[in-house]
């Protein structure tokens, strides 16, 4: 470890796998719901169990995105943090808002919660993965505010690169649209109009850039391939992101009651949006290809590699199958919305955080890499996770195939709940994979206690 | 890439390409905003319990579990249109308070909310105002 200030990193990314943890075991729960109708109701019913499996997934990725920017900024800035004691402290308030807000859903029933923490006030809750009480909501704004304030300064008082820039303009977009989540109209077509700013311009827009930069730092670490190429790159993938993902926000503008013209918009530009994450994978490769050094932590350029091609079949492939609108028509708000959420979650974000772990864990505990032994068993659980959520979302995809057949194109259109008994064989498939998924989590987890070789960093 | 494109000719088109696009995407919106009164049924939100009907709707999380528009959990069916597909505002809150509280074995069954005749009525009076909207046509057929 170069910067001193870089140990900062290590709890968040703790933290973002412990509640790793936690996202798979609801998503089994709720997997299981599917199938087993009345599993733990009424005392976890799916809703609950849905927030806290989605809940979770953000809350870790934001952790992870922190945890990387404050390893990397140090030592892309060339200048330790401005406040590592702030960034601590920031660590805790966020974990401690994030459990209570998980406790709260788990142990009152959720109109009380929104009694309780003040929704009256000022009501944000209750919207898709929105639905964290305001005060949390605060809370979240107050954290990102301070992680702003402290890695902008560093990055100020240090130099400037084309990663850290771009990765403060990712994290600058990320905490300015969250302000969106702010505005609820009464007006359901606005409501929902201005949700997407959040979470559409979020993970087809912002956190791709996060995403780029966490991919081009790894990326030069591991293969020591010039700066100057993989920031040239860089700038190429991040303005091919947000020149089709911003009016690809279109695609989710069809059916709410907005004007039709979207339909042609969201079309056009998001059937481009594969584009930025094909030349994610031939960036990835390409560096690969090019090293100028072998980097004892293979294990980490798995991950890079890996992210390079999942995120382009789950978010490139899986997002372009149903994003045309009379696709669309018959697809929205299937199972093949769901499948595309997973692959798509799975390898752009999470494997890039999982990358940036693998890379930068090692060295703050003070090794190069980790030994031969430990690499292996993290190689095992990237594969495993990784082709469980290939099977996850092809077995969703099938679901959401028939699922559109016989609820909304056969000549005898059937009711949504005679359909989902038709389609339960692939969500007992599903819920198996999803075992195998976690088993492959453990394995991961498993490899970090596995000792390392005593080189030093 | 070749040696004429530089970096910085790269983060040139970088910040050039996502300006214009955002001013354009800025320009949709409020084109959007002038086009969708007469879409989204707005005149039915003078009436209080519309406004009542949307705050318990999200107070209870139904979006965890069911869809609004097709945007929402895939777990239970899609409420756009549920007013039509049950045929009035009376049977869906029927619907609603016959839930057993303890589930119904084996299967997927809505909670117990114990609303009250006129939560009932505000929920009713949200998902009518929903169906009202005009949606491109979607869903595909009444069973959403």
């Amino acid at each position: 470890m170069q910067y001193k200030s870089q140990a900062v990193a290590k709890p968040y990314f703790v933290a973002a796998i412990a509640l790793f943890v936690a996202q798979i075991l609801f998503g089994l729960i709720m997997g299981l719901q599917y199938v087993w109708g009345d599993f733990l109701f009424p005392y976890i019913p799916f809703n609950v169990a849905r927030m806290v499996h989605t809940n979770a997934l953000i809350v870790w990725l934001l952790m992870g995105f922190m945890g990387a920017t404050y390893y990397l900024i140090p030592e892309e800035a060339e200048t330790e943090l401005v406040s590592p004691k702030l960034a601590l402290a920031m660590f805790w308030i966020f974990l401690v808002a994030a459990g209570l807000t998980v406790v709260g859903y788990l142990t009152v029933p959720y109109a009380r919660l929104a009694a309780m923490t003040g929704n009256d006030l000022l009501p944000t809750m209750g919207r898709e993965f929105l639905e964290q009480p305001t005060i949390t909501k605060l809370g979240i704004v107050v954290v990102a505010l301070a992680f702003l304030f402290n890695v902008t300064l560093t990055v100020l008082k240090g130099r400037k690169t084309a990663i850290n820039t771009v990765l403060l303009i990712g994290l600058w977009g990320l905490a300015v649209l969250f302000l969106f989540s702010f505005v609820n109209p009464h007006n359901v077509v606005r409501d929902k109009f201005y949700w997407w700013w959040v979470v559409h311009l979020w993970v087809e827009g912002v956190w791709e850039l996060v995403l780029g930069s966490i991919l081009a730092f790894v990326l030069i670490k591991v293969t020591g391939v010039d700066r100057e190429v993989i920031e040239k790159w860089l700038y190429v993938i991040i303005t091919l992101t947000l020149v089709t993902g911003i009016l690809g926000t279109g695609h989710h503008y069809y059916w709410i009651g907005t004007p039709e013209y979207w339909q042609l918009i969201g079309s056009i530009f998001s059937a481009l949006e594969p584009i930025p994450f094909f030349a994610m994978t031939l960036f990835a490769f390409n560096m690969v290809n090019k090293r100028r050094r072998e980097h004892p932590n293979k294990a980490a350029t798995l991950w890079v590699l890996g992210t390079g091609v999942m995120a382009f079949l789950g978010a490139g492939v899986w997002g372009f199958l149903h994003t045309l609108s009379p696709v669309n028509y018959y697809t929205h708000g299937t199972q093949i919305t769901a499948a595309h959420g997973h692959m798509a979650f799975y390898g752009a974000y999470v494997m890039v955080n999982l990358a940036l772990i693998s890379y930068a864990m090692p060295i703050l505990r003070g090794r190069a890499a980790n030994s031969n032994k430990s690499q292996v068993a993290e190689m095992w659980g990237f594969w495993l996770m990784t082709v469980s959520i290939v099977f996850i979302t092809l077995f969703l995809t099938a679901a959401g195939i028939l699922q559109v057949w016989l609820q909304r194109v056969s000549d005898n259109p059937l009711p949504f709940m005679v359909a989902q008994e038709q389609v339960s064989l692939f969500y007992w498939m599903r819920e198996w994979t999803g075992v195998i998924f976690l088993i492959g989590l453990l394995v991961y987890i498993w490899s970090f206690f596995i000792p390392g070789e005593e080189k030093a960093a | 890439m070749s040696e004429a494109f530089t970096t910085s000719t790269a983060r040139n088109i970088f910040y050039g390409g996502t300006l214009f696009f955002l001013l354009v995407f800025l320009a949709l919106t409020y084109q959007t905003e002038q086009s969708i009164p007469s879409r989204d049924r707005r005149e039915m939100l003078a009436d209080a319990k519309v406004v009542a009907g949307k705050k318990i709707w999200e107070t209870n999380n139904c979006i965890g579990c069911h869809t609004l528009l097709g945007e929402g959990a895939y777990f239970a069916p899609e409420l756009g249109n549920v007013v039509k597909r049950l045929g009035s505002e009376e049977a869906v809150k029927a619907f609603i308070k016959s839930r057993p509280p303890e589930g119904v074995p084996g299967r997927r069954s809505m909670p117990q909310f114990n609303f009250t005749d006129q939560q009932l009525d505000e929920i009713a009076a949200f998902l009518k105002y929903v169906s009202e909207i005009n949606s491109a046509k979607w869903p595909p057929n009444i069973q959403g």
